[in-house]
């Protein structure tokens, strides 16, 4: 069953495109992630232009991570300050992203950058997280309590000037690493077409030192609106946004994310990461694979003077 | 793949005084013709409609084209000594072609080449097999076929590395489908009536394509006619591409707002009992 996508100007299979949303949603209900970074490889894989994977992806995380942002703000565990200040950064750098991405389309290079950005993040944050988890792991088994957070310990972050007070998460703190991080996370937006959770959560948790029941609701927060604002500047500067195609990758995506959600709970915090993990080092090494793998074919047509 | 079916407009539409003009570059053949026999055998292609919509469920089509032959000897034409080749030239945009090389052990695009007016799409059916039809330096004087259309590389292009880059372009179309060929795809339905079926990829870009039709007796270029196709998305979809090119912000609104509705219509649905 084929669906013609008006944007990318192909044909491509209505099943397969819901399927693989289904996968990623289950899989980001699962682990609670918003699932880009598995849907835009997976698009490239398939053949669809990176241009449109990254932007269509970014639209599609929006949907998987609006029901999970609804739960949290439901149960207050959503730091809307924090998320205000993430998300002032994040808009800045998507906007530099999404330049910077029409820049590299120009040079011929955009492919190998999304692949190279790709290997490194997922391999350093997929390969922190496992150790992490895998200490966690040894930890419950041994019997010791875990310590996330000590209360009492400072690193040189919470030395930086201008400072803001963040009631909900109890954190008194500089806003130059919550610009600086969101900055990030809305350039890897930009870029990745991902909403950016596996760096976000990790960097609220071990940088910040936010405390972890309001980190998922801060994190979904702020990838909602870093991934609608990433749209709409890909829309508008590259028109590489695909509704149908964004619309049957949600579709499929919620589904599955409902499943994923139950399949979640009968594992643990630690056990999850550690799958989790494994999942984004699996891509990493994919995606890594086909860097140093010599291609089928050398050779590679672009379109002359896109923006 | 669903057929679309072009009728033959048999009307004396395309003069033969139009299509020598339509092509200058025509071989000497065409204006010694004349003089050989009483008048010259003519060619005519014609389309029923011209216009094709692409609709969300195209998978590519075939498109069959009708022609008729003017003024044909009925020997040659009964011992098989015509041949016809149709041609689907598509839209042409330039095209950049990268090359990759290993750096530092990472495949990477390095040196590039680009050609102006690169046919998108380009889909080609003929009677017989290539050289039966006529000699390469005939193709190549036509520009007719994926091996010899002529790409034409914008300027300060190295010519070192033209025919490579040249050759590659060819071989990335032909295997995305884009240049396609269907070799016997030309059907003789009488002595002066044929039928023509070429290939729309999936992929078969929007524009405004030409379907050219190319006549040859005993391996001599004799005649070219053409005629014009517009290949369209149909209303929803070019509804789509209109709202994304010319409003693309509130495109890009509508599309998050659909997403939050998506998602939040999914988190309805599904809430667990």
């Amino acid at each position: 069953m084929s669906i013609y996508l008006p944007i990318a100007e192909m044909s491509v299979n209505l099943l397969v495109l819901l399927a693989m949303g289904a996968t990623v949603g289950f899989l980001s209900g699962m682990f609670g992630v918003g699932g880009g970074f598995l849907i835009t490889p997976l698009l490239i894989f398939y053949n669809i232009p990176p241009a449109i994977a990254v932007a269509t992806g970014a639209n599609q995380v929006i949907a998987s991570s609006i029901s999970g942002a609804i739960a949290h703000f439901k149960r207050g565990t959503i730091d809307f300050k924090l998320g205000t200040v993430l998300l002032l950064g994040g808009m800045a750098g998507s906007s530099v992203g999404a330049v910077f991405f029409a820049l590299l389309r120009s040079l011929g290079q955009l492919d190998l950058f999304v692949s190279l950005i790709y290997v490194v993040f997922l391999g350093t944050v997929g390969g922190l997280m496992l150790v992490e988890s895998l200490r966690a792991i040894r930890r419950t088994r041994n019997g010791t309590a875990p310590a996330l957070r000590k209360p009492g310990q400072h690193n040189w972050i919470h030395r930086l000037p201008l400072k803001m007070r963040f009631r909900t998460s109890k954190l008194f703190v500089s806003i130059i690493p919550v610009l600086g991080l969101g900055a990030g996370i809305g350039f890897l937006a930009a870029i990745m077409g991902v909403g950016g959770g596996f760096v976000m959560v990790p960097a609220l948790i071990y940088l910040l030192k936010v405390p972890t029941n309001v980190v998922i609701g801060t994190s979904l927060f702020q990838i909602i609106f870093v991934t609608a604002y990433t749209t709409v500047v890909h829309s508008t500067a590259n028109q590489t946004v695909d509704v149908v195609l964004a619309f049957a990758l949600m579709v499929g995506g919620v589904a599955g994310a409902q499943y994923g959600a139950k399949a979640g709970q009968k594992l643990r915090g630690e056990q999850l990461r550690a799958l989790l993990a494994g999942l984004v080092l699996l891509v990493a090494l994919r995606l890594g694979f086909d860097l140093f793998v010599r291609p089928a074919s050398l050779y590679m047509l672009s379109p002359l003077g896109e923006s | 793949m669903k057929a679309i079916l072009l009728l033959l407009a048999a009307t004396g539409l395309w003069s033969s005084a139009a299509s020598a003009q339509d092509a200058p570059n025509q071989p000497e053949t065409v204006q010694t013709q004349p003089v050989q026999t009483q008048a010259a055998e003519n060619i005519q292609i014609g389309l029923s409609t011209d216009r094709i919509a692409i609709t969300s469920d195209f998978s590519g089509a075939d498109l069959t084209i009708f022609g008729a032959l003017d003024n044909i000897d009925p020997l040659l034409a009964r011992q098989g000594r015509y041949d016809v080749i149709v041609a689907l030239e598509g839209p042409t945009r330039p095209v950049v072609v990268w090359r990759k090389d290993r750096i530092l052990g990472v495949w990477t695009n390095t040196q590039s080449a680009t050609f102006v007016n690169v046919p998108v799409s380009y889909s080609v059916a003929t009677t017989r097999v290539y050289q039966d039809v006529t000699s390469p330096e005939s193709y190549r004087q036509l520009s007719l076929g994926p091996d010899n259309i002529y790409l034409a590389p914008a300027e300060g292009t190295s010519p070192a590395t033209l025919d490579e880059f040249r050759a590659a372009l060819r071989e990335r179309k032909k295997a995305t489908g884009l240049f396609n060929e269907r070799i016997g795809g030309v059907h003789f339905l009488s002595q002066n009536l044929f039928r023509a079926t070429v290939a729309l990829a999936p992929n078969v870009p929007v524009g405004t394509h030409r379907a050219r039709a190319f006549l040859f007796r005993n391996g001599a270029f004799i005649r070219e006619s053409s005629t014009t196709l517009s290949i369209q998305k149909a209303g929803f979809e070019q509804s789509i591409f209109e709202a994304a090119h010319d409003y693309s912000f509130f495109y890009g609104l509508f599309a998050v707002g659909l997403a939050v509705l998506t998602g939040w219509a999914g988190s309805i649905v599904f809430r667990r009992e």
